[in-house]
């Protein structure tokens, strides 16, 4: 059990930069996400940590020692493919016991360990099998059950659920998670689900374009994002933007909409006199707009339902205000027709507000 | 969708006796020569498909009149040594370029499938200056060198082919796992190429198995030629063609491949479509 730090890890492939200036200290049994889009330089940050990809710059530590140079074997890590990767011409039994012989264990210790494993898992059963004979889950299991023996020091685990359907990822998502308490190890665990992410993480890991954009807890991210991807990325279904101008003075700002207005909450207003009379972006969360029964000056918002989507507790509404279209998530209860009009009310408390040209933030 | 009989009878059965009458003829003719007195071999008359007469005498000519047994067993020890030599060789070739990552590792498999295509009749002029320098001449040794400068761009382009379809992964995990690059090699590459592996070593014993060329240019000792070029040498003499023998050789020499072939086939190329598909 170990910590992980990475400092300034940089990855690139020729002329294409995969990571770049990766910073971030792992704690010693900490579940951490890395999460972000296809491409975002997720695979390769785990790769450079399991030694199979070189580290163009920047350091590597796992517990105390710089691991730079140490080859994939002598790193004391695990890793789980996202193709699973199990020997299509050994058993289940040989695929859990191939690291340890290679480590030279007495066949006795062997035994012990991978029965261990294969009872903690569920899949006693299924030893003798090959690969081939085994469906989806269990093959997902057997990966498991082939880092698990070693008892190393860092668990990787890259994408493991995206090959399973929708029901066994649930299950294993809390699988996963009841092993980590249980082994009470260092896991780095990759996904470019952001659900994935907000359940199981410890801490999330927020990527794009090689680069971090956020680290922090789950709730975190989602209450405090620091620019528009990450806003964008965590949540479902995604924020709405609007394209705004802030307008007012001193204690009442609003920003002002096509189709609405909303007050900005006076103990923000401070800090952003400097872009009243400029354009701003609104993201307001969906769960953030329920129904109005009354307008409200700066509260509500007036709108016209264009599609209803009823998940069961909730229902999405695509609606539109003004040039704008947003997303609602309403009570399911709530009665409405498509084309007609509806008024929502904005819970102010929680509107985001980027500025337009760099993406970030304002508090 | 179930196909009625006739359809299936017509649409598979019909062409594959059409096609296994025609691989099969050859062979047929082959051992119907080779039962037939000489008198029977020239009579226009008689039925050719037919043996009116069967006789053993090609046989006992073949075997004592000429060293046909040791033909064959020359014949064994260079198909055996050349085709182990080049195995070895291909496996690390087609490895190394395929896995290890160097920058010249594109244009050297490339290379090594032109080196595939230079005729022998081309390379036999310097190999021979080669095998004189060695004092291999009339040796057997010259053959089982020879041969692989064409078995070794074969089997390791198709050897190549193989190690590409293993995931990376596979081998990757098995690193973490605590394998040196030899272990992974011999523990995951090697089982799971097994097919391929086999298919190579059937390929590159045929190959020298009937090789001519370099036989009859470096080989004159009656001692050490390969069933191949005896039979040409020793069973045609002058314009006359001792056909029976022939025959009778040429079946005999057969035999081992054929019986290499069906073993192989049935119990590893079998394998080969499902090998690596989960
Ligand atoms: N072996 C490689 N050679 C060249 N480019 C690569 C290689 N591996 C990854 N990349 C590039 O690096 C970037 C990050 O890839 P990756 O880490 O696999 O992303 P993720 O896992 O987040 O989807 C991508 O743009 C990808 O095209
Ligand atoms: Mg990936």
């Amino acid at each position: 059990m170990a910590r992980v730090i990475l400092e300034n890890v940089s990855k690139y492939f020729n002329e294409v930069i995969a990571v770049k200036d990766f910073s971030l200290e792992i704690e010693d049994k900490e579940f951490v996400v890395f999460v972000g889009p296809s491409g975002c330089g997720k695979t390769t940050t785990l790769r450079m940590i399991a030694g199979l990809e070189e580290i163009t710059k920047g350091n590597i530590y796992i517990g105390d020692r710089l691991i730079n140079r140490i080859p994939a074997k002598d790193r004391d890590i695990a890793m789980v493919f996202q193709n699973y990767a199990l020997y299509p011409h050994m058993t289940v039994y040989q695929n859990l016991a191939f690291s340890l012989e290679m480590r030279k264990l007495s066949k006795k210790e062997i035994d012990e360990r991978v029965k261990e494993a294969a009872d903690l898992l569920e899949i006693s059963e299924l030893l003798h099998r090959k690969p081939k004979q085994l469906s989806g889950g269990q093959r997902q299991r057997v990966a498991v059950g082939r880092t698990i023996v070693r008892k190393p020091q860092v668990f990787l685990f890259d994408e493991p659920l995206s090959n399973l359907d929708a029901k066994l990822r649930v299950q294993m998502r809390g699988e996963l998670k009841k092993l980590h308490e249980r082994l009470s190890s260092t896991i780095i665990y990759v996904t470019h689900d952001q659900v994935e992410a907000m359940t199981m993480g410890d801490r999330i890991v927020v990527m794009k374009d090689g680069l971090i954009q956020q680290v922090g807890k789950p709730l975190d991210l989602y209450f405090h994002p620091i620019n528009k991807f990450v806003a964008g990325f965590i949540g479902s279904p995604t924020m709405n933007f609007i394209e705004t101008e802030l307008i007012g003075s001193e204690n009442r700002l609003f920003v002002q909409a096509d189709g609405f207005r909303l007050r900005i909450p006076e103990e923000r207003s401070r800090n952003l006199q400097n872009h009243v009379g400029k354009k701003i972006t609104l993201g307001i969360r969906p769960q953030d707009l329920s129904k109005a029964s009354a307008p409200v000056e700066g509260e509500t918002i007036e709108a016209l339902v264009e599609i209803i989507e009823p998940i069961g507790n909730e229902i999405y509404l695509d609606v539109k205000a003004g040039r704008d279209s947003l997303i609602a998530s309403v009570d399911p209860k709530t009665r409405v027709i498509p084309h007609q009009k509806i008024l929502l009310q904005a819970n102010l408390e929680n509107i985001h507000l980027f500025d337009p040209d760099d993406e970030k933030a304002l508090l | 969708m179930i196909e009625s009989f006739w359809s299936k009878f017509f649409r598979f059965y019909v062409p594959l006796i059409i096609f296994v009458i025609f691989l099969l003829f050859p062979f047929y003719w082959m051992f119907n020569t080779s039962l037939k007195p000489m008198k029977e071999l020239y009579n226009l008359k008689l039925n050719p498909f037919y043996v009116h007469q069967p006789t053993l005498e090609n046989m006992k000519t073949l075997l004592f009149d000429t060293i046909f047994l040791r033909w064959m067993y020359n014949t064994f020890f260079v198909a055996i040594l050349s085709t182990a030599i080049s195995l070895g060789a291909s496996l690390l070739a087609a490895y190394a370029i395929q896995r290890l990552k160097f920058k010249t590792s594109g244009p050297t498999g490339l290379a090594i499938f032109f080196g595939y295509l230079i005729p022998p009749t081309i390379l036999f002029i310097p190999l021979a200056t080669i095998i004189f320098d060695l004092r291999l001449w009339d040796s057997l040794w010259s053959l089982v060198l020879t041969y692989p400068t064409f078995l070794i761009p074969f089997c390791t382009w198709l050897l190549m082919g193989y190690f590409k379809s293993i995931p990376k992964e596979m081998e990757e995990c098995a690193m973490i796992d605590g394998a040196s690059r030899l272990r992974v090699f011999w523990r995951i590459v090697i089982p799971l190429c097994l097919p391929g592996i086999f298919s190579a070593g059937i390929f590159a014993f045929t190959l020298s198995w009937n090789e001519f060329l370099y036989a009859l240019a470096f080989i004159s000792t009656t001692e050490s030629k390969t069933v191949p070029i005896g039979l040409v040498t020793e069973l045609v003499r002058g314009d006359v063609y001792h056909w029976g023998p022939l025959m009778t050789g040429a079946l005999l020499a057969s035999v081992p491949v054929a019986l290499v072939y069906s073993f192989f086939v049935e119990h590893y190329v079998a394998g080969l479509t499902g090998a690596l598909k989960e």
